[in-house]
């Protein structure tokens, strides 16, 4: 923990009766409200401060600290409001980092600046509880920028309450993202300079320029009156929670007379004189839930069997099975072409077709800026055995859906393999001894068919009766499974048997000898 | 029953049949499927889906998820977990369980998005601040996305610590016969959580433990469960041992290709066995001991400059030699590379 001049001398000084009366001004003006100073502590605070190492009776907290006041608000407010047994309390890093010694509720101590991310898991996770992010003004404006922005962006049925003390106290002085223009700390020792530090990060202003949230306001504990104006706002921004309208957010302008080098009074006095000025009180944001009311989609409620398409126990095995006489121990197939000419897709169905014909299968794409820069391949394993490597770096069968793909890859393939190449004839010097080379006009046939989308299924076809690899009726069967489009489904049904016909009736070009099919 | 699917997206089923019911992540290649598998899932079953702001978010709101003892977690590639690593030593440090998954892609830096594994270090042996371990399984199948992914979540709540799934782009990328048979998991009380309810209220989270003496016996009890796992979980697979000359040891997507390798140097004659780590940590030091306890030589394979091989190096303690071999920036090794490899290491020996 870091070391901090005062911080030893700890006084119980605001959670108790004597001393919170110490910190009010001397006559604390009566405008009417009902505010009652409590003569005894709270009981939303512990009897006991046992997760103390010492001093069990006293806060940690310096003598005037503004931490306490707002803890002793914060507890008051949710002991009215009936909610001890249903409050999380998330505590920052900083000085207020022990909250959870005091409060008697749940605690979740979290790490500097995230408290808005944690605390809006917690809610998420616990819809119905209070969940209160404490946060000081390094916490929440510098480190933790990212976090409060979003989680007021997302409205998270939180609240959050903002010590705004202008300085970093835990850490012994530094500025913080709230220190004033020309202030000293011990990072800014001629005072902040806009041209070095920039200026001060107003949050409130800042947050309520976002829509989703609720309710925002800006007080002080500079005296009496705005003390009780703190009061209603912090009650309010429980109030807000609890009634689940949304996002709330309160900004307490504290003292920290330690680093301030001022008694409590004074410290008081100097924000009623400066920092009010720049960090004007006011309500940013008071809306009724209604006026956020947009309409969404509800996601669909489903049994997790269902959404993860497997059987209960008790349905049994509803896997299509087909049976085919594979006369080969594993073949493996490259799929190369552009993106968009169902590259991918050909793959997938081949393994679609393997697991159901009973083989271990494997899939691997390409992926990323290769998929985006316009070419795309992938690796297809079909075996009777478990598969070791799913990298094809040597095909049995090429499939090249471009020029590009042919030249890239067809030394790769087994010396004995195929190529099936989409094209009407070979290009122009290109010679390929050690394989097996079909050229099939596949997009040519597609568009005639009516979409060249169609090439690869064309091309699944010319392979499956080049080399029986697997049986063109579970081709069939899975098409009719994934196709849900009828017209497209005829689509495909032709450019299959486009393709088996093709090879059926053609000679191989540049084919050496070869027996037809995988032996 | 078996369905065709992609790694990243089985471990997202393997994780809903464990009973997570919490995702908060942020995109990022290639691990993107599995925020979009939890995005499409998580919501149908009562579940929260969110896509923070960054992975530094992702991890804290992992943190409160999990504080409420919920099955929660978060998943992304190197860059993220770099990100993480803060999130992921309070999560240690307050003996908080959840599940994180790294698919490694090249680095340092936004190196590439091609599959490495070279991330070893950061999130075996650390990476966030602290002395805490994190428990890493390494799978290397899409079947093992899922069953690795259940008993992540079950070794993570057994021990209180996250526990990390460390794959790879290709184990993550590929699609493969995936057999998940839906089963009621039971999960353990968590009577430390953190609720917001009477019988809670008590409760408290977090990582600081002010007094030194009060850190050392927290870090010491922490360090005693660590010593429990290292007893009961080291897991890992092996094959062709019993009268291997050379030992191949490999983890993830790697052990797939070295295991090919294997039978292809079977078949030429020469005496090749397989070690394959399950768990990175505990490491199964004790196992690869008695794996290498007759052969002449091992062979360490990785898609990193060598990260395992330390782990390898110090379980075998000098009693045999141990070489490296290693790919990098997305480059594998092919099953014929890695046989020449072998030939010309069984050669020196002569
Ligand atoms: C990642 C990280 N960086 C820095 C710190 C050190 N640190 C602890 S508290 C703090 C500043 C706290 O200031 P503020 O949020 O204003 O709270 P205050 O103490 O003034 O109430 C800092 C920088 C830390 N704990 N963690
Ligand atoms: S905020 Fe200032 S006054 Fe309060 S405890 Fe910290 S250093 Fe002391």
């Amino acid at each position: 923990m870091e070391s901090k001049s005062g911080i030893s001398t700890i006084a119980a000084t605001t959670v108790t009766e004597t001393q919170s009366d110490a910190r009010l001004p001397a006559n604390p003006p009566n405008n009417g409200e009902a505010y009652e100073i409590l003569h005894s502590k709270s009981t939303l605070f512990y009897d006991e401060y046992s997760r103390k190492a010492e001093g069990k009776k006293q806060t940690h907290y310096c003598p005037g600290c503004g931490h306490g006041l707002v803890h002793k608000l914060i507890a008051e407010a949710l002991q009215d409001l009936g909610e001890q047994d249903n409050t999380i309390f998330v505590s920052p890093v900083g000085c207020s980092v022990f909250a959870y010694y005091y409060f008697d509720v749940g605690n979740v101590q979290v790490a500097h600046g995230r408290a808005p991310a944690s605390a809006s898991a917690i809610k998420r996770s616990c819809p119905g509880r209070m969940v209160i992010s404490y946060q000081g003004d390094g916490d929440l404006a510098a480190i933790g920028t990212a976090e409060i922005v979003h989680a007021a962006n997302r409205g998270e049925k939180i609240t959050v309450f903002f010590v705004n003390n202008g300085i970093y106290g835990m850490t012994g002085g530094q500025m913080a993202p709230t220190t004033m223009i020309g202030e000293k700390s011990t990072t800014s020792p001629w005072g902040r300079r806009p041209s070095n530090e920039g200026y001060p990060l107003h949050m409130a202003e800042l947050l309520a320029t976002l829509e989703a949230p609720i309710y925002i306001e800006r007080v002080a504990l500079s005296d009496g009156k705005n003390i009780m104006k703190a009061r209603r706002a912090i009650r309010k921004a429980l109030e807000v929670q609890r009634d689940g309208a949304g996002f709330s957010f309160v900004e307490i302008l504290s003292p920290c007379p330690t680093i301030w080098g001022k008694d409590p009074v004074a410290a008081r006095q100097w924000i009623a004189d400066k920092i009010i000025p720049a960090f004007p009180l006011s309500v940013f944001r008071d809306h009724a839930p209604e006026a956020l009311a947009v309409k969404e989609v509800e996601p669909p409620q489903r049994s997790v069997a269902e959404v993860l398409g497997i059987a209960t126990s008790n349905d049994g095995d509803t896997t299509h099975r087909a049976e085919f006489d594979h006369r080969f121990e594993d073949v493996k197939i490259k799929i190369a072409g552009l993106g968009g000419q169902g590259v991918l897709l050909l793959g997938q169905l081949l393994i679609e077709m393997g697991m159901r014909e009973g083989l271990e299968v494997n899939w691997l794409p390409s992926y990323g800026p290769e998929m985006r820069s316009g070419s795309a391949h992938c690796h297809v394993c079909l075996s009777r055995e478990p598969i070791g490597s799913p990298l094809v770096s040597h095909p049995d069968v090429l499939v090249a859906m471009n020029e590009v793909s042919l030249r890239k890859f067809a030394h790769e393939v087994v010396r004995g393999g195929v190529i099936l190449y989409n094209g009407a004839k070979l290009p122009e010097n290109i010679s390929i001894a050690h394989a097996q080379v079909v050229a099939i006009p596949a997009s040519e046939i597609a568009d005639k068919l009516g979409s060249t989308k169609v090439a690869n299924i064309v091309m699944m076809g010319a392979l499956l009766e080049e080399t029986e690899c697997l049986a063109a009726g579970t081709a069939w069967s899975v098409l009719q499974d994934k196709v849900k489009k009828l017209d497209l489904l005829e689509l495909d049904r032709k450019a299959l048997n486009a393709g088996r016909l093709f090879i059926d009736e053609h000679a191989h070009i540049g084919a050496l000898d070869q027996p037809d099919g995988f032996a | 029953m078996r369905q065709l699917c992609k790694g990243n997206v089985a471990l997202v089923k393997g994780a809903i049949l464990a009973g997570c019911r919490g995702y908060y992540g942020y995109p990022i290649t290639p691990a993107s499927e599995i925020a979009e598998a939890a995005a499409l899932y998580f919501p149908q079953i009562g579940g929260t889906f969110l896509q923070a702001e960054s992975e530094t978010a992702a991890i804290n709101m992992v943190y409160g998820a999990a504080a409420t003892g919920l099955r929660v977690m978060s998943g992304s590639s190197g860059p993220g977990l770099s990100l993480m690593q803060e999130g992921i030593s309070y999560l240690a440090g307050a003996e908080l369980p959840c599940v994180i998954v790294d698919v490694m892609r090249g680095g340092p830096g936004l190196g590439n998005i091609a599959p490495e594994q070279s991330d070893y270090f950061a999130m075996v042996k650390g990476g966030g601040h602290g002395n805490y371990r994190n428990l890493v399984l390494a799978p290397s199948s899409v079947q093992e996305m899922a069953d690795l992914t259940i008993l992540a979540f079950e070794l993570a709540d057994k021990y209180r610590n996250p526990a990390v799934i460390l794959a790879d782009g290709f184990v993550g990328q590929m699609m493969e016969p995936l057999d998940l048979e839906y089963r009621e998991i039971l999960q353990p009380e968590k009577p430390w959580a953190v609720k917001g309810t009477h019988e809670t209220r008590g409760n408290l989270i977090s990582s600081i433990f002010l007094e030194s003496d009060g850190l050392e016996e927290h870090q010491r009890n922490m360090e005693a469960k660590y010593r429990r796992a290292q007893e009961a979980e080291p897991r890992y697979e092996s094959c062709h041992i019993e009268d291997a000359e050379i030992l191949l040891v490999g983890y993830g997507i790697v052990a797939r290709i070295l295991h090919s390798t294997v039978e292809a140097l079977r078949k030429q004659g020469v005496k090749a066995g397989l070690f394959r780590p399950i768990t990175l940590w505990p490491y199964p030091s004790k196992a690869l001991v008695e794996a290498a306890a007759n052969v002449e030589k091992v062979l360490v394979v990785e898609l990193s400059n060598g990260q395992m091989v330390e782990d390898v190096r110090l379980a075998l303690d000098g009693t045999v030699p141990v070489e490296f071999y290693g790919r990098g920036g997305g480059n594998v090794p092919s099953v014929k590379e890695l046989q020449e490899q072998v030939l010309s290491q069984m050669a020196v020996r002569v």
